[in-house]
């Protein structure tokens, strides 16, 4: 049994796990499914898919931090992935890291105490030619400055004010 | 007349989508104007690219076009008036990009509609799958592939008809194609850019393989980071099967395959075929030790076959086409082309595809147009954290698997990343470390333990801690962890500091016995200074300093206080007249 605080509506997971649970392979999908419901990986969720997939928590557990995709803590409303590839390391993107940590100030894989922002670095976004790049929910922002990221959060942050 | 949009994931990041709603809006309901999209023509540096085709024939192109232009595009179109959009047009120039390659991997990227199964049809597609199921046996699909010399394009160069016929005469009814599309590579796009922009040569070109190995299912595993891949492959499967392509008794045929994706989660090593394997069995992706190997004993432990997409992207026009003219292109141990992701300081920055034997100076000054701000070019930097990085001095070599390995790097899978003086090459090292110390899974001690041990002596090399014997042991230790690794991410993880010991030797000692970095790169080993003549006082600096290092009054030259300077070099940013030094 799990023995965390956590108290997430389990009933949300249902349709993926019927669908799943019994094929074999489909870990790695339960907990992008469960990722994409709960927004995070909540342990009572880890320990739920444990025990319908005949699994063990720390199998489950296992799998889940072995992946980068994967997050057990919950991120803020706009989630800045910025993409420390190689082009992207080249082109300055330590700069735009520092200086989007400056502006929010949090480091590396936090989140603002709002709950708005959380940055996180990632290996490569794949858009190498438009380097450095950060990626805001879907939208791609290419060809950074220091300068042109901390506007872009500004710009975010006054639209959530203006709500 | 038709208007084509090219929407690939860097022609949207670029504003390609707002593009297109913007021409979509201004198209009237009686004009005779198509809209289009396609995939990436590989010039990302011009994207957003507009192209605008009358009866199958392209009369412009438009590049870095805005959602403004949209209104004169429309009217230009209609009025069949196109030298309006001269200001916008591609230059001659910009065209060499494009002219001085030669496309098979990439023949249909951004000029068919990659949603479209029809254009790939018209554009000959499903022809090679046609001949293959009709006209060969497996055993002469094989043939085929030995004859064109086509080795595996996800880096490690293994001849792709050996895999074949080894997972082709494996005992066992159940076999599995798998194709490898988790491209991890820091620094690499090709694989994305061919599912975005041509996913039905990817399925064609799996048909063609599981049809000569004789698998029934084929899974194709993408990375997570890639979502309109995933999307466009998913329509692609849809529409092939709905044609009958995909499926049961393909084209009336006794052979039969499905095919799926399985979204990656996030793990370069999972580009490893084995641990790749674990993976898709929803397990920690940690590589398996070999043999057996996949052809044998792969995903669930029966014989499987796991090739790259851009080795895959090369199949069907090597059967339609025939082995042999694959073969003619290229040198004497490798065939065919080459994709590569050109980047990093170029001032043309895209997807490239050239016959093997080609010069890497050639691809970076020719297509590539040189170095941005035509600064000097120091090295490139090929394979990614399993490669290494090829100096300036020996540019000549040819692409070429054998000659690519002998400067140290590796062909790789195509990350070509250009870099100027002002990199250095030891800060490179460690950011590629930093990389494989993450990345590793930690199944053996070789990669677990000594990546790290390298990363921290990298570390305080950087930082102005290094010592005597440094270097030294990381050339030990890089040994040790090739010899001792389980897989090829630890094998060639010492690759990046192997290559910029042997060719930039005298950075690393000027890091140790000075503590100087020469591309004045390496933050804690900078000393900013303000030169007392070219300062006009004006105090903008000091303003910047998030440390309040910089004091002085207003009309006197202002001083920086080397203690509390965190050598963030925003004084330098902000200083209009140059004043702020570095060494």
């Amino acid at each position: 049994m799990c023995e965390c605080h956590e108290k997430s509506d389990l009933s949300l997971i249902e349709e993926t796990l019927n669908k799943y649970q019994d094929v074999s392979g489909s870990l790695i999908t339960i907990l992008q499914h469960a990722q994409d419901i709960y927004g995070y990986l909540p342990t009572d969720v880890i320990y739920h898919i444990a025990k319908r997939t005949n699994s063990t928590p720390a199998n489950v557990m296992g799998v889940a931090t072995f992946y980068t995709q994967f997050r057990l803590k919950p991120v803020g409303k706009y989630l800045i992935l910025l993409c420390k590839g190689t082009a992207c390391h080249v082109n300055g993107a330590d700069r735009i890291l520092g200086s989007l940590c400056e502006e929010l100030k949090i480091k590396d894989g936090e989140t603002t105490e709002d709950g708005l922002f959380s940055i996180k670095s990632v290996a490569c976004l794949g858009c190498c030619s438009l380097s450095p790049v950060m990626m805001i929910g879907d939208e791609t922002y290419g060809s950074l400055t220091p300068e042109k990221a901390i506007g872009i959060i500004n710009e975010l942050k006054a639209k959530e004010a203006a709500k | 007349m038709k208007i084509v949009v090219g929407q690939g994931s860097c022609g949207l990041a670029a504003g390609a989508g707002k593009v297109y709603d913007a021409i979509k809006q201004n198209i009237k309901q009686n004009d005779s104007i198509e809209l289009k999209v396609t995939g990436c023509i590989g010039m990302c540096y011009l994207e957003p690219i507009v192209d605008i085709y009358d009866n199958g024939e392209l009369k412009a192109r438009l590049v870095k076009v805005d959602a403004k232009d949209a209104e004169r595009i429309v009217s230009a179109v209609r009025e069949n008036e196109l030298n309006q959009l001269d200001d916008i047009k591609i230059t001659a120039d910009d065209e060499g990009f494009l002219n001085q390659q030669t496309r098979i991997a990439l023949r249909n990227c951004g000029i068919i509609d990659p949603t479209d199964i029809n254009d790939y049809i018209a554009n000959g597609g499903y022809g090679a799958l046609k001949k293959a199921l009709k006209e060969m046996n497996p055993e002469s699909v094989i043939e085929e592939i030995k004859i064109s010399g086509l080795a595996g394009r996800g880096g490690a160069g293994f001849p792709t008809w050996f895999k074949w016929d080894a997972a082709r005469k494996s005992k066992g009814e159940t076999k599995y194609l798998i194709c490898n599309a988790d491209e991890g590579d820091p620094g690499a796009f090709m694989d994305r850019a061919v599912i975005e922009s041509d996913p039905h040569n990817l399925i064609e070109g799996m048909l063609i393989a599981a049809y000569a190995i004789g698998a029934g299912e084929a899974i194709v595993y993408v990375r997570a980071e890639y979502p309109l891949a995933i999307v466009r492959l998913e329509e692609a499967m849809k529409q092939a099967r709905e044609a009958g392509l995909l499926g049961k008794n393909i084209m009336g045929s006794s052979f039969s395959c499905e095919m799926r994706i399985k979204a990656g989660a996030g793990a370069f090593v999972c580009g490893e075929e084995t641990a790749l394997i674990e993976s898709l069995e929803g397990k920690r992706g940690m590589p398996r030790l070999k043999p057996p190997f996949p052809a044998e004993c792969g995903y669930n432990d029966k014989p499987s076959n796991i090739n790259n997409v851009e080795t895959f992207a090369n199949v069907a026009w090597i059967i339609t086409n025939g082995g042999e003219k694959f073969a003619a292109m290229g040198t004497e141990n490798s065939k065919g082309t080459k994709v590569f992701a050109l980047t990093g300081k170029i001032k043309r920055g895209g997807l490239v595809e050239i016959p093997m034997g080609e010069t890497l100076r050639n691809v970076i000054f020719n297509i590539g147009g040189g170095i941005r701000g035509d600064a000097k070019v120091k090295a490139v930097q090929m394979g990614g954290p399993s490669g290494g990085c090829i100096p300036e001095s020996l540019l000549d070599t040819v692409i070429d698997y054998k000659a690519l390995s002998a400067t140290g790097a590796i062909m790789g899978s195509g990350g070509m990343v250009v870099m100027d003086t002002s990199t250095c090459m030891v800060g490179m090292a460690k950011f590629f470390l930093d990389f494989t110390a993450k990345e590793s899974c930690g199944k053996c001690v070789h990669c677990r333990i000594g990546t790290k041990r390298m990363l921290e002596i990298l570390s305080r090399i950087v930082s102005g801690k290094g010592k005597e014997g440094d270097i030294e042991l990381l050339e030990e230790l890089c040994y040790a962890i090739k010899d001792g690794a389980l897989c090829g991410l630890g094998q060639t993880a010492p690759n990046p500091v192997l290559t910029t010991i042997r060719y930039f030797k005298d950075e690393y000692i000027k890091h140790i016995n000075e503590k100087k970095c020469p591309a004045k790169e390496c933050a804690e080993l900078l000393t900013y200074t303000i030169d007392e003549a070219s300062c006009k006082g004006c105090g903008l600096c000091a303003k910047k300093c998030p440390a309040k290092a910089i004091t002085g009054e207003i009309k006197k030259p202002f001083e920086i206080d080397p203690e509390k300077c965190i050598r963030c070099g925003q004084c330098k940013i902000a200083c209009r007249f140059g004043a702020v030094r570095v060494e």
